[in-house]
């Protein structure tokens, strides 16, 4: 990497800043790809998460390997691997919102973290990554070009909870593993997250309430009449 | 020791879920708090230790342990002491009034209210070493939907989700359960509803939550969920006094209607969970 740096003479606040922004950049990006490193990726991961136990937004963590890129490197070289691994790093970042982060996590594997990131919205994310790799043509010298495919698993933060950087990656993981052994080129996505329930299961499971209907109601209320007429007001709909 | 340790393994059906169930360990869960899991847990304990069980409950409420307070036991040494290495395990299993027997999370676990892979490590060493030597061990987990709880909740064989007749609670214990089902593929959940004011109150509970689960939650094909209604502990005044006395129900008023509940709940657990593992 090449840094333009003002004179040290004339200006040496600029130069300095220069040194540090340029140091930063080292310390946070991975040479290859231009891709956020891993120390990037943790860092970004722990801010997520205490974004998510403040603000409950759901955050989604996407682990993503190139498949069979042992392969491309035993075949075509070292230089064909870097230029596949320069592609799909360059397809993935157009694939995500400016806010999220994708990173170089180690070999052939990326990262990516979308803060903010809705649950029904995860799989359409992720597929769409997934099908961006699938239509890649990569050129390698004029008479060759490569094709390679995806694999993609992912989880989302627990909300509300201060959960660890360390789980969250393994529960992603454990779904890039799935979609591996499925076949690959494919996505998993870990569900525990989905646990909202929605008015209309708060309605069947206790809309009677407003009812009068069942039995347990009517006895409830002869003790604490009050807070059962409020709590049979309750009816979500 | 080794099923306990084993890793995870990518292409279970169970994937989420980082270890084997244990035999005859029940997790208390219940999603809301103040429903009456650590009650629960500690008389259904000194029922099943007079059955002749050898019953052993854990405070697995690490951040807000409350089991001391219901038993109104302070012993010098905690699980705080085992995880940090300063006792021995067999230091911190103490004697409850009930016959049972009580490790107690301690006031230090605040620290230990996040699930690292430190935390988690320390739970299966001493979950391992402590399964063999107990006939049932109920693990009282904390409110919520927590790492921990759900961790705790995956080491357990058997999961009681216990649940008041209040919307609040029964739509807690539906998350719950809906939790349960999708991430550690569980199938088999047993209720108890605890202050209910009629007799068939908690079974029409149950069929009713039974039925949200069926229509809103998809299983795998030939997996259905399956709620199990063990019982209800009707409400009864001598448990508030129980509890503010800080004894145990089983203890001050064995033959109240709650008490009489609770043994019941005992009689039908050794019946369908613990002969089973025998």
């Amino acid at each position: 990497m090449v840094v333009e740096l003002p004179s040290k003479e004339e200006f040496p606040c600029e130069y300095l800043q220069g040194v540090i922004n340029g140091l930063c950049e080292l310390s946070l990006k991975d040479p290859l790809t231009g891709l956020g490193n891993r120390r990037h990726f943790r860092a970004v991961q722990e801010r997520t998460i205490d974004g998510v136990a403040r603000s409950g937004d759901p955050a989604l963590l996407l682990m993503l390997d190139i498949d069979h890129f042992k392969k491309v490197n035993d075949t075509y070289g070292h230089q064909a691997g870097d230029r596949v691994l320069q592609t799909v790093a360059n397809s993935i970042a157009t694939c995500v919102r400016p806010m999220d982060t994708v990173a170089r996590y180690g070999g052939e594997e990326f990262a990516v973290v979308l803060p903010n990131c809705h649950t029904s919205f995860g799989s359409t994310v992720a597929e769409r990554i997934r099908a961006a790799i699938e239509a890649l043509t990569i050129p390698i010298t004029p008479s060759l070009t490569i094709k390679v495919t995806i694999s993609v698993g992912g989880a989302y933060a627990p909300e509300w909870i201060r959960s660890t950087g360390a789980l969250w990656t393994e529960r992603a993981d454990v779904q890039l593993y799935r979609a591996k052994s499925e076949g690959r080129n494919r996505v998993c996505l870990d569900h525990q997250q989905e646990i909202y329930v929605s008015a209309e299961e708060k309605n069947l499971l206790f809309g009677h309430l407003s009812l009068g209907d069942p039995a347990w109601i009517e006895s409830v209320s002869s003790d604490l009449p009050a807070t059962t007429a409020s709590s049979a007001m309750q009816r979500v709909n | 020791m080794s099923d306990v340790l084993n890793p995870p393994v990518a292409n279970e059906a169970n994937s989420s879920v980082p270890l084997k169930p244990l035999g005859k360990v029940m997790a208390v869960t219940s999603g809301k708090g103040g429903v009456g899991k650590t009650f629960v847990s500690a008389n259904l304990a000194a029922a099943l230790a007079k059955l002749g069980h050898r019953v052993l409950v854990l405070d697995a409420d690490l951040g807000l342990a409350n089991l001391d307070v219901v038993l109104n036991l302070y012993p010098k040494i905690t699980l705080h002491d085992v995880f940090t290495g300063k006792a021995k395990l067999e230091e911190a299993i103490i004697r409850a009034p009930g016959g049972f027997s009580v490790l107690l999370a301690g006031s230090g676990m605040v620290e230990y209210s996040r699930l690292t892979p430190e935390v988690r490590d320390d739970f299966l060493r001493i979950m391992s070493g402590l399964v063999p030597h107990y006939d049932v061990v109920l693990l009282d987990t904390g409110a919520g939907i927590s790492d921990v709880v759900l961790f705790a909740v995956s080491l357990a064989s058997e999961v009681l989700v216990v649940a008041t007749p209040e919307p609040t609670s029964l739509t807690d214990a539906y998350a719950t359960i809906k939790v349960l089902v999708g991430q550690q593929k569980r199938q088999t959940i047993r209720m108890v509803i605890n202050q209910t004011a009629r007799i068939g109150d908690g079974r029409a509970i149950t069929v009713q939550l039974q039925q949200v689960l069926d229509r809103f939650v998809t299983t795998e094909p030939g997996r259905p969920i399956k709620l199990i209604h063990m019982g209800d502990i009707p409400a009864d005044p001598a448990v508030r006094q129980a509890i503010m006395r800080r004894q145990l129900l089983m203890q001050t008023t064995p033959s109240c209607a709650a008490a009489m509940a609770i043994s019941q709940l005992a009689l039908k657990l050794e019946e369908s969970v613990i002969s089973r593992n025998r």
